[in-house]
C-alpha cells in the first residue's frame, strides 16, 4: 500500500477500512495473556476471529506500518503509522499480533541486515507465519552478555555452532532464534560476538522447558550440538554482534514498559479487588495503608504511562532511544511487581492458593502471577544492570 | 497534541532561563534574605520580568498578556524554580490571574489583568485556615447585612500577603465546616478596613503572610464567581495551582538533581571520584528515575489543562503528589551526598530542601493528595 495522501483523508480512510475489517470479537478487551496472538507454525488462536484480524491486518501491511511494502510492512512514516495507531485505539482493537520478531528483530533487520536477509526474514515476520525467540543469556553467562560461550565456528559455507543458552522465552514454541555467539576469540569479550540467525528445526537443537516458582515455564533451556547454520544466516560483520545487540536491546526494554502498562488495563482494577477481599461498603476504604499504597501505585502507572507515551513520541519524531530505554524497562517492571504483591495482599488467605478447590481461576492466576513477577527485575537484564547502564551512559558517571 | 516540547517552547525557556540567571539567581533569594529585606522579592526585577511578557502568560492578550497555555506557564515557572526564584509568579501570575480568568465578571478583568501583566499590581489568594492544606474546611464567615457582605476570619499561608495590592478571599456564605457548597470567593483591596496582614518568616525564606479580617466590608460586585458556588472557581484554580507547583518544583528538584550529579562526577574521595563508586550510582540512576517519571506526569497534566481532559483533577493529584514526594526524596539524597557541605549553609543545596518541605506542603503535600485521588478513583 503506497500513501500519498494528507493526514486528514489518510485518517477518514483508515477508520472506514478498521470498521469494515476488524471483526467485532476483536474490539473487545482481552481477557488474559492466553488472548494474545503470537503467531508462527505453532500458532495457538483461541478464538477464530483472531485468525482473520490478523490475515487481514498483515495482507495491508499494517501489523508492520513502518516497514517497506517489499517486507512485508506498509511503507508508512512514523507519523502516518501514528495515525494508524490511535484509530487502533480509536476503535478499541487488540493487538492482531505480538511477536518479538516485529518488536525487536524487525528493526535491527532493516538497520544492519542485507538485503537479502530483510526479503527473506521480514515478510513471514509480518505475517505472523514464523515466530521468531531471543537467544542472549548463558548459564555462565546471565547479565553479563559480553561472557557468551557459545561458538559458531566457520567452516565452508556454514557456521557450526555448539553451547547452551538459558532463559529463553518461550523457545519451545518458536521457529527461529536470533542470537549471540561467539565467533571470535574467548578473550576479545565484546569484539568476538556475531548476530546469528538459527532455524530450531536444524539437527542438533535441543529445547528443555525450565520450571519456575510459579510452577510454569515460559522459559527454556537450548542446547546446540554441532548445529550448522548458513554463513548467509549472520547478520552484520563477525565482530559486529555486540552492537547489533545492543540496539536491539534498547527495542525490546520500550516494548517491555510498553507492554507493561498493557496488563493493568486488561486486569481487574485494584479498587474492585480491595472492595471484594476487604468486604468495605462503597466510600473510602477502611484500611488507609493498603489504601494509600494502591494510590502510590495507581498513580505512579500514570507516570509509567507519560514516560513511555514521551518516550514513544520522541522515537518518532527521529530521535533514537537508546540507554534512556533502561529507565524504562527498570521502572515497569518494578511497579509490577509492586502491583502484583499489592494484589496478593489485598486477597488475603484467597491470595495463597496453588490449586483448586477454595480458590476461583482468578485467585489462582493472582498467586501465580505475584511468583513469575519476581523474575521481572532479573530477565531482559537484572536492575543492577540497568541502574550502572543509566549511571553511566545516562547520567556520564564515570568507571 | 503530542507532548514534546515545540520549538516556540524551547525559545521561551532559553528566555526564562536567561533572565532567572542573570537577574534572579540563587544569590538573589540569599541578599533578599540576608539583607532581611521587607517585601523578600524585588519589585523591580519583577517588572522587569512582566516587561519580557513573563507575569502574563495565561492572561489573553486583549488584556495585555501573551495568551498562551499551561505548557507554557510551566516552562516558565520550571526556570524559575531552577534559580528558587522569589517572585510572585505563584501568588499573582498563577493564582491571582486564574482566579479572575474563571470567576471574574468583565469589569473586573478589565481592570486588573492588565495591571498584573504589566507588574504593577500583585493579588493574592487567602484561603487554607488550619495547618494542613483543607479547601473545604473554611470558617471565615461572610454574612450579609444592610450594608454588604462582612469577612470575619483568618487565613494562614497567604503567598505574598503582604505586598499584595488586594486578595482573593474563599468565605463561608452558607453550610458548615469542610462542606464543598457554601463557599464564596471575595476581591478585597488590601487598604480595606479591618484586614490585618502579618508577614510570617518561612524556613524556604519565601513569602507568605497570615491575614486577619475583622469586619472586613465587601459588597454583592466584589464576588469572583457566583455566591455560594465558590467551589465551582476554587476546584479548578487549586487544581491548576497543584499542577503549576509542580512545574516550579520539577525545575528545583531538576537543579538540585543535577547539581548533586556534578558533585559526584568532582568529589574525590579515596583517590576516586565518588561517582564511581556503585553504591553512590545506584541512588543517582533511581533519582533519574524519578525524576523522569516526574517530568512525564508534569507534562502530561499540563497538556491535560490545555486540552481542557476531563481527567485534569486525578492528574493535578497525580502530579502534586509525585512532585512533592521526588523533591523531598530528592533534596534529602543530594545533602547526604554532597557530605558534610550539604549541611552547610553556604551550600546551595540547602536552600532546596527547605524549598522542598514548603512547596510539598502548599496546596496539599502526597498524602492529601493521595487520598484525594483515590477519592477520585472510586476507592
Amino acid at each position: 500500500m503506497r500513501i500519498a495522501e494528507p493526514d486528514g483523508h489518510l485518517r477518514q480512510h483508515l477508520r472506514h477500512w478498521l470498521e469494515e475489517n476488524c471483526p467485532p470479537a476483536m474490539r473487545m478487551p482481552m481477557a488474559g495473556e492466553e488472548d494474545e496472538v503470537w503467531g508462527g507454525t505453532r500458532a495457538v488462536f483461541k478464538h477464530p476471529d483472531s485468525r482473520l484480524w490478523l490475515e487481514r491486518m498483515a495482507s495491508r501491511g499494517f501489523t508492520a506500518p513502518t516497514w517497506p511494502v517489499e517486507c512485508g510492512g506498509a511503507g508508512l512514516s512514523p507519523a502516518q503509522a501514528n495515525i494508524l495507531e490511535e484509530e487502533l485505539r480509536h476503535l478499541g482493537c487488540r493487538p492482531p499480533l505480538h511477536s518479538l520478531g516485529l518488536w525487536m528483530l524487525g528493526p535491527v533487520l532493516l538497520r544492519f541486515g542485507s538485503e537479502a536477509q530483510k526479503r527473506r526474514h521480514l515478510p513471514p515476520i509480518a505475517r505472523g507465519a514464523l515466530r521468531w525467540c531471543q537467544g542472549y543469556s548463558e548459564p555462565e553467562a546471565g547479565s553479563d552478555l559480553a561472557g557468551v560461550r557459545t561458538r559458531a565456528v566457520l567452516d565452508g559455507d556454514h557456521y557450526i555452532v555448539s553451547g547452551q543458552k538459558t532463559w529463553t522465552s518461550h523457545a519451545a514454541v518458536s521457529d527461529w532464534m536470533f542470537c549471540l555467539v561467539r565467533t571470535g576469540a574467548e578473550s576479545a569479550r565484546h569484539e568476538g560476538l556475531g548476530f546469528l540467525l538459527v532455524d530450531l528445526s536444524s539437527p542438533g537443537v535441543d529445547i528443555r522447558p525450565i520450571r519456575l516458582i510459579s510452577g510454569e515455564s515460559p522459559f527454556c533451556e537450548t542446547f546446540f550440538d554441532d548445529v550448522r547454520v548458513p554463513a548467509e544466516n549472520l547478520v552484520g560483520q563477525p565482530g559486529q554482534g555486540w552492537k547489533i545487540a545492543m540496539s536491539l536491546l534498547e527495542h525490546e526494554r520500550a516494548w517491555i514498559s510498553r507492554l507493561g502498562d498493557a496488563d493493568f488495563t486488561r486486569e481487574e482494577p485494584l479498587a474492585v479487588l480491595a472492595r471484594r477481599y476487604l468486604g468495605d461498603e462503597p466510600g473510602p476504604l477502611r484500611d488507609a495503608v493498603q489504601r494509600d499504597r494502591m494510590a502510590q501505585v495507581d498513580m505512579d502507572r500514570l507516570c509509567n504511562a507519560s514516560a513511555v507515551r514521551l518516550a514513544v513520541e520522541s522515537m518518532e519524531a527521529g530521535h533514537a532511544l537508546g540507554p534512556e530505554s533502561s529507565v524504562l524497562k527498570l521502572q515497569a517492571m518494578e511497579l509490577r511487581q509492586r502491583w502484583r504483591e499489592l494484589k496478593v495482599e489485598l486477597a488475603g488467605f484467597q491470595g495463597l492458593g496453588w490449586e483448586g478447590p477454595g480458590f476461583s481461576a482468578e485467585e489462582l492466576r493472582i498467586t501465580r502471577d505475584w511468583l513469575r513477577s519476581r523474575a521481572h527485575s532479573i530477565e531482559g537484564g537484572t536492575s543492577e544492570i540497568h541502574l550502572n547502564i543509566i549511571a553511566k551512559r545516562v547520567l556520564g558517571l564515570p568507571d | 497534541m503530542g507532548l514534546l516540547e515545540t520549538t516556540e517552547q524551547e525559545s521561551l525557556r532559553e528566555t526564562a532561563r536567561r533572565f532567572m540567571r542573570e537577574r534572579m539567581p540563587l544569590s538573589h533569594l540569599r541578599q533578599l534574605r540576608d539583607g532581611r529585606s521587607s517585601d523578600g522579592l524585588s519589585r523591580e526585577v519583577w517588572r522587569e520580568l512582566a516587561a519580557l511578557g513573563l507575569a502574563g502568560i495565561t492572561i489573553p492578550s486583549r488584556h495585555g498578556g501573551m495568551g498562551l497555555g499551561w505548557t507554557e506557564l510551566g516552562v516558565v515557572l520550571e526556570e524559575c524554580g531552577r534559580t528558587l526564584a522569589p517572585s510572585p509568579m505563584m501568588s499573582t501570575g498563577v493564582l491571582g490571574t486564574t482566579a479572575l480568568i474563571l470567576g471574574g465578571a468583565p469589569a473586573q478583568l478589565r481592570e486588573w489583568l492588565p495591571l498584573i501583566a504589566s507588574g504593577e499590581k500583585l493579588l493574592s489568594l487567602a484561603h487554607d485556615e488550619g495547618s494542613r492544606h483543607a479547601p473545604y474546611d473554611v470558617g471565615t464567615r461572610a454574612s450579609l447585612g444592610p450594608d454588604g457582605y462582612r469577612l470575619q476570619g483568618e487565613k494562614v499561608l497567604v503567598l505574598d500577603g503582604h505586598i499584595a495590592d488586594a486578595f482573593i478571599v474563599v468565605s463561608r456564605t452558607s453550610g458548615s465546616l469542610g462542606d464543598r457548597e457554601g463557599l464564596t470567593l471575595f476581591l478585597v483591596p488590601a487598604q480595606a478596613s479591618g484586614l490585618h496582614v502579618t508577614r510570617t518568616l518561612l524556613v524556604d525564606s519565601r513569602n507568605a503572610a497570615r491575614v486577619r479580617l475583622d469586619d472586613v466590608l465587601a459588597t454583592p460586585r466584589d464576588i469572583l464567581g457566583t455566591l455560594d458556588r465558590g467551589a465551582e472557581v476554587l476546584d479548578p484554580l487549586l487544581d491548576r495551582a497543584r499542577v503549576a507547583l509542580s512545574a516550579e518544583m520539577l525545575g528545583s528538584l531538576s537543579e538540585v538533581f543535577e547539581r548533586t550529579l556534578a558533585q559526584l562526577k568532582t568529589r574525590r574521595q579515596f583517590g576516586a571520584p565518588i561517582g564511581s563508586f556503585q553504591a553512590l550510582k545506584h541512588r543517582a540512576a533511581r533519582l533519574h528515575c524519578e525524576v523522569t517519571r516526574t517530568r512525564a506526569i508534569v507534562t502530561e497534566a499540563q497538556h491535560a489543562l490545555d486540552e481542557d481532559r476531563a481527567t485534569v483533577p486525578l492528574l493535578a493529584s497525580a502530579t502534586k503528589a509525585k512532585a512533592s514526594d521526588t523533591f523531598l526524596h530528592v533534596a534529602n539524597e543530594a545533602v547526604q551526598l554532597h557530605g558534610g557541605m550539604g549541611v552547610t549553609d553556604a551550600c546551595d543545596i540547602g536552600l532546596f530542601l527547605k524549598r522542598a518541605r514548603v512547596a510539598a506542603m502548599t496546596f496539599g503535600d502526597g498524602a492529601f493528595h493521595r487520598d484525594r485521588f483515590a477519592r477520585l478513583r472510586g476507592y
